[in-house]
């Protein structure tokens, strides 16, 4: 293409994100927001089919309050749970006492804010959560007139604040078909998880089927089904480059064929920046949500070591397809995966379960208290 | 979210404009500007501080104090500073004067590494080597049989351990240099396990396949998301087996990959390669200025304009283009486009790469909604309406409201905003050469509604 025809290309591309742009904020702004028509839905409101759609919701909302009493928490943490602490005590050995100084150095300066930002930073929390964080931190440690030794306590207290809300357990109700889905980025571990959740709910005495609906990475099938056939779980299946709905579909059918208790969805790792593979992501959902109340958990796996994006990611997923929770995992290295403060603060989105090794076991619930803890150590 | 730095600048510039000088109050105020910049991008929090140092030096320097234009000035160095620090110019993949060549790939899991291992020999295979990949990954199920089938699409024989065979990596390191020499390859490209930089065991594994192919080149994978973490990895994998280079992985997404400026300081080897997308053929030399415009958000019109090169085919351009110089541009014509525009990706993301972008249209958030709405309500018009919408009166908007479940003000918004972009477009568009120059300096405050 020449390039005066590019120039063109671009002058149109600018056309239209201003356009765009413009009737959005022109929409905001409220300028052109007269009353809205009697005969149109409010322009602050969505589409009917959202309207719709919002309603199905609710009256899935209210059927599963009706079932409440049978809604159990799935992850009960086992009683020899690996503790975060144990696995990373030595790695963070180096670590420790990076805000050792604070202690006796009395009054509260500037360069202890600093030193606190600088530890939030590094723990990849980002600047303006952490910024905020640090506001509210500061004023309570005014109010109470706290000393450099009582900060840190403080801004522990303030972020298990942060941490605490949202339901943490991963939903299962017995006697009806669950289905969680597993999505995110490339790499970050979800059929790793998979594998790990599926051995753990196998043991608990759950029939478990596999979907692997990642068809595209090459071998990414027979990596679930490995692991299907190690953990004693059915595998449902396609051909690689197959169409990932009908995995899903076939997986759908032949869990309630078998009576199966749980379906775990693996699919494709996908950048949250490519229209066509988000919106092949939202047509499995619509699959899985031809049985009504079957999807359970929409979970975002997040690899610890993501930095800033990871809040882009959190954000596009849960536009597409209602993340239900996140799943850290890699937390056994350095990385202290502090973009889940920053997910949950912006978007208050729930970290479920853990991942802090290789093994089976080390895919744990998560523990807030002793996440904060780690953040520091 | 986040403000280009030019931006931010632009901010503080205005307001020492009637004063011309920068003192060192500026200074610093710019300082903090770019360390947000820098530590939004996921920069090392070390890397930022001597980074900062080094900008501050040269801003007080003459070069600042005497230009016209001192925010100008202040991001040029920003920028060159960040290209110096990012290797300058691009590096090479170091060939063995003795056959073969050897490539060892290793990082920390789901960094990308079988897949760059593909994509690498894709990329020798066309400059006429014969390559040999080795799949040394025995630790994750089927990654071998990841390789395999990859290698059999690029129609290259992969080595490695026999199915039933024990688990050695570095025996299958070790035996593919034989297969390398009797099929006679000049290139064996070695795709080690994911481990984590911590891990004492597998590190010192990696050590062992190390001494026993001695490779060429030693590159570490990295994925463009990481964050502060990317330091420690670098810094770790370089201490156990001395890093050559770097390979920075999905770049196609909107990380800013701070990481690359943080692991090039800490490696002190060039980033050679970056991966830029899912398919085999989405491998490229890394661009130093690129990566930088990219870090500091000031708008990346190059992949734009790569973006819009794949997306737009010609014809349809060059019609548009005929159609803005006689001032015939219909909304039937905008919609056609616009659905070509959808295809660049997401439109938040467009805007994003888009330098001068006024600061609310950026902050809006601008979803595909968006275009969604513009479609229906466009679609509601008859076509005599699309070419022509001085027609359209109140009970004809009234009817495009109500077809495409809006509101008779957004359909207002929206003919008048097509009218202010038609008018600005023709201006553009309207000479025999058409130029983008225009676009940077005009006052498109307009547009977001004349706040």
């Amino acid at each position: 293409m020449d390039s005066e025809l590019l120039v063109v290309v671009l002058i149109l591309a600018f056309a239209v994100v201003l356009i765009a742009g413009g009737l959005l904020l022109s929409r905001r702004a409220g300028g052109v927001g007269a009353a809205p028509s009697p005969t149109a839905p409010s322009p602050t409101e969505r589409a009917p089919i959202a309207e719709a759609e919002a309603e199905a919701e609710a009256q899935l909302e209210t059927i599963t309050a009706t079932e409440a009493q049978v809604v159990e928490p799935a992850v009960e943490a086992p009683a020899a749970r690996p503790r975060l602490r144990d696995r990373l005590g030595k790695t963070r050995a180096a670590f420790a006492g990076a805000l050792g100084g604070l202690s006796g150095r009395g009054k509260v300066d500037a360069e202890t804010w600093e030193e606190l930002e600088e530890a939030l930073i590094l723990a990849d929390v980002g600047v303006p959560t952490a910024t905020r964080i640090l506001e509210d931190v500061k004023a309570r440690a005014a109010r109470e007139k706290a000393d450099a030794d009582g900060v840190l306590p403080l801004l522990k207290a303030e972020l298990l604040d942060l941490l605490t809300p949202g339901e943490r357990s991963l939903t299962f109700t017995t006697d009806e078909p669950n289905v969680w889905m597993f999505v995110g980025v490339n790499g970050v571990g979800k059929t790793t998880t998979i594998a790990k959740l599926a051995r753990q709910q196998v043991t608990e005495g759950r029939t478990v089927v596999l979907a692997a609906a990642d068809t595209f990475r090459a071998a990414a099938a027979e990596q679930l089904g490995h692991w299907a056939e190690a953990v004693g779980a059915d595998l449902v299946r396609g051909q690689e480059g197959a169409d990932p709905g009908s995995v899903v579909f076939d997986a759908m059918s032949a869990a309630t064929g078998r009576g199966a208790d749980l379906v775990l969805v693996d699919t494709a790792g996908r950048l949250h920046t490519k229209v066509n593979l988000m919106e092949e992501l939202k047509k499995l959902r619509r699959i899985v949500d031809r049985t009504p109340g079957a999807l359970k958990e929409v979970l975002l796996v997040v690899d610890a070591s993501t930095g800033q994006n990871g809040l882009t990611q959190a954000r596009q997923f849960t536009e597409a397809v209602e993340v239900t929770g996140v799943v850290l995992t890699k937390l056994d290295g350095t990385a202290k995966g502090g973009i889940v403060l920053a997910i949950q603060a912006e978007l208050g989105i729930p970290v479920k379960v853990i991942g802090v090794g290789e093994g089976a076991d080390d895919l744990v619930a998560f523990d807030p208290a002793e996440f904060v803890d780690a953040l520091f150590a | 979210m986040f403000d280009a730095l030019s931006d931010r600048f632009d901010g503080i510039f205005t307001r020492l404009r009637s004063r011309g000088k920068l003192n060192e109050r500026d200074v610093d105020e710019v300082a903090r500007e770019i360390r947000l910049a820098l530590l939004e991008a996921d920069v090392s929090v070390r890397v930022v501080k001597d980074f900062i140092a080094r900008v501050k030096a040269r801003a007080h320097g003459a070069e600042v104090q005497k230009s016209l234009s001192p925010a100008q000035q202040v991001i040029k160095i920003v920028h060159e500073e960040l290209v110096t620090t990012l290797g300058g110019v691009s590096g090479k993949l170091e060939m063995s004067p003795k056959p073969p060549t050897v490539v060892m790939l290793c990082g920390l899991q789901g960094s990308g590494k079988t897949t760059a291992t593909a994509k690498l020999a894709r990329l020798l295979k066309g400059q006429g080597l014969g390559v040999l990949l080795v799949a040394a990954d025995l630790q994750r199920p089927a990654a071998v049989e990841q390789l395999r089938v990859l290698g059999s699409r690029l129609d290259l024989p992969v080595w490695s351990a026999p199915d039933d065979g024990p688990k050695d990596p570095v025996a299958v390191a070790r035996t593919s240099l034989e297969e390398a020499a009797r099929l006679g390859k000049n290139v064996v490209i070695v795709d080690t396990a994911g481990r984590l930089h911590v891990d004492a065991e597998l590190m010192d594994e990696l050590r062992r396949v190390r001494d026993v192919v001695r490779p060429t080149d030693t590159l570490l994978v990295v994925d463009a998301m990481t964050g502060q973490e990317a330091v420690n990895v670098a810094a770790a994998f370089d201490e156990a087996v001395g890093l050559d280079g770097v390979v920075l992985t999905k770049i196609d997404g909107d990380a800013r990959g701070g990481a690359a400026l943080s692991v090039k300081e800490v490696v002190g080897k060039p980033i050679l390669f970056v991966g830029t997308g899912e398919k085999v053929e989405d491998f490229e030399a890394f661009h130093p200025d690129r990566m930088a415009s990219r870090i500091l958000g000031m708008g990346d019109v190059l992949t734009l304009i790569e973006k819009a090169e794949e997306a737009f085919d010609e014809g349809a351009a060059a019609k548009a283009q005929e159609q803005l110089q006689k001032g015939q541009f219909t909304l039937e014509d905008f919609l056609d486009q616009m659905r070509q525009v959808k295809k660049m990706g997401p439109i938040g993301n467009l805007l994003r790469m888009m330098p001068g972008m006024p600061k609310e249209l950026r902050q809006a958030e601008v979803g595909e909604g968006e275009l969604a709405r513009i479609e229906a309500i466009i679609c509601s018009m008859t076509p005599t309406e699309r070419r022509d919408p001085a027609l359209i009166n109140g009970s004809r908007r009234v009817r495009i409201a109500r077809g495409s479940g809006t509101t008779t003000s957004e359909v207002n918004a929206l003919l008048k905003q097509f009218k202010m972009v038609q008018q600005m477009m023709r201006s553009m568009a309207g000479g025999k050469r058409p130029k983008l120059k225009g676009l940077a300096g005009m006052d498109l405050s307009e547009l977001t509604g004349g706040h």
